[in-house]
């Protein structure tokens, strides 16, 4: 059985690895064959953006080699996809190699996407990517004081990112010895500061204590030339410095190829498989299910995917459904954190915040890798 | 003819329905509509108060088991 991985990220990284220790007989007989396609030779570390932001950690620190956090079975290639021809079993790289398979996982996740919302790319800092995070830091560096305006699309990447980047800045101008000069204006689309209702409860106290206001209902409209952002609710947010959590877009390959609109693919929420395909799986940001677009969500989509088709090997079936399991760190500042866990059945149900906890999400920051490898 | 597209936002907590309906509205068209699936009872209400603050349009809310389906019209 030939299974083709498009995307090296954190899903795809995790169902390859998964599967290469899951069939490592059958790979080396030649029963089963794994070969990635990926954009990029390196991984990226992407939540350690934020801190690059604020000047950190350096880029070079964001990185591993892709090919070193692979089992050795598993065949890579630096080579991105251009067309899915999924009636014919194929894909066609850029280099123009064609790639057949008999299973094949799509994982090419998402990317912030400022340029749909007119004048927010120009006015505005993200850590979405390591050009932007080094634009940010550069911003924040040379910031003298004003107000901050948070401003959030939907949907975005990683939901702990509109708190953490408050907090985060909160802190740095705090120890830059210019807090006084500094105000916070953080904005949510929906009627309370986060998604999570407990989450949302605990941070409106924290942003109470550390005078930052807030303004929900908030979804930007457009952005002018001074940083006055107009939402679609008829309010506005004026801002010396705009801090932008910007709506996310599936990658343009899967649009240009019609799999699915504004590049994320519909997904069945149990099995995985893309709708109306019994040999296509998606896996992580690319999905067009409605739950967070986290690595924790993407772990635990290519746990299931990987034991699945390892089964179809094995058993001739599959064996598991994913269960819709999300889970999240919350980082609660003066080194406190605590995290949330849910699935389609179990809402969240976060403890209060300890010390434990917060070292535990630091010393995760290096075991990332090793879950990359799969190893945890 | 106005299209109806569906969000099964079934025991899903983050970003949870409203903000897929936020979401969802960008992608249709005016004068399409969005029917929410959502197991939170707090949607009933939170969906309706976006809905109006922007000038959008209540369809209906209708309730089958413990799943709420609310059905939205893009106006604007
Ligand atoms: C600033 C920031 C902070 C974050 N913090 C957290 C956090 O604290 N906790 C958490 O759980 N998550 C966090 N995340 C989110 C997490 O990083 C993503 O949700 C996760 O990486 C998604 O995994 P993925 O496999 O779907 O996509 P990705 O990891 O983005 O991987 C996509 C892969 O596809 C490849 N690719 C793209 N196009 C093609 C193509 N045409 N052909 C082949 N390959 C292609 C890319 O090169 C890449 O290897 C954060 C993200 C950011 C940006």
């Amino acid at each position: 059985m030939k299974i083709l991985i498009v995307g090296g990220g954190m899903g795809g990284t995790i169902v390859a690895n998964n599967l290469a220790r899951r069939l490592e007989r059958e790979l080396r007989s030649g029963k089963a064959q794994i070969t990635m396609l990926s954009a990029s030779e390196r991984h990226m570390y992407q939540p350690g953006l934020l801190y690059t932001s604020i000047g950190r950690l350096a880029p070079d620190e964001l990185y591993r080699d892709q090919r070193s956090l692979l089992e050795p079975e598993i065949e890579f290639h630096v080579d991105p996809v251009e067309t899915f021809d999924l009636d014919n079993n194929q894909v066609v790289t850029k280099s123009g190699k064609t790639h057949g398979y008999d299973q094949l996982v799509i994982a090419t996740g998402s990317r912030a996407a400022p340029e749909t919302i007119p004048g927010l790319a120009e006015n505005s800092v993200n850590c979405y990517s390591e050009a932007a995070a080094l634009e940010m830091l550069r911003q924040v560096r040379d910031f003298k004081g004003g107000t901050v305006g948070i401003v959030v699309g939907v949907p975005h990447k990683c939901p702990m990112i509109p708190l953490e980047v408050t907090f985060v800045l909160h802190d740095y101008f705090k120890e830059k010895g210019i807090a006084d000069k500094v105000q916070f204006q953080y904005t949510y689309p929906i009627g309370r500061i986060h998604a999570l209702a407990p989450v949302a409860e605990w941070a409106t106290g924290e942003f109470a204590k550390l005078g930052i206001n807030t303004t929900t209902l908030f979804n930007m409209k457009e952005v002018d030339g001074n940083k006055i952002v107009h939402s679609e609710e008829g309010e506005t947010v004026d801002a010396e410095l705009l801090v932008a959590v910007p709506p996310h877009r599936g990658m343009e390959v899967i649009e240009k190829n019609k799999l699915g609109g504004n590049g994320f693919i519909p997904t069945d929420r149990h099995s995985l498989l893309m709708e109306g395909r019994d040999n296509v799986y998606i896996v992580g940001d690319t999905t067009n299910l409605p739950i967070s677009k986290a690595g924790s969500t993407a772990h635990f989509e290519a746990e299931t995917v990987a034991e699945n088709l390892a089964a179809l090997i094995k058993f001739g079936t599959t064996v598991r459904d994913y269960d819709g399991k999300v889970f999240c760190f919350i980082e609660a500042g003066k080194e406190r954190a605590t995290y949330a866990m849910f699935d389609y059945n179990n809402p969240p149900a976060p403890k209060a915040p300890n010390k434990a906890v917060h070292w535990f999400k630091m010393a995760y920051n290096q075991l990332y890798w090793a879950s990359a490898r799969g190893l945890l | 003819m106005s299209e109806r597209k569906i969000i099964d936002a079934r025991g899903t907590y983050c970003p949870g329905p409203l903000m897929e309906l936020i979401a969802g509205m960008k992608q249709i068209e005016v004068g399409d509509e969005l029917e929410v699936l959502s197991t939170d009872e707090g949607s009933v209400s939170d969906v309706p108060e976006w809905i109006n603050k922007v000038g959008h349009e209540m369809v209906e809310t209708t309730q089958e088991g413990d799943v709420w389906h609310i059905v939205v019209r893009k106006a604007k």
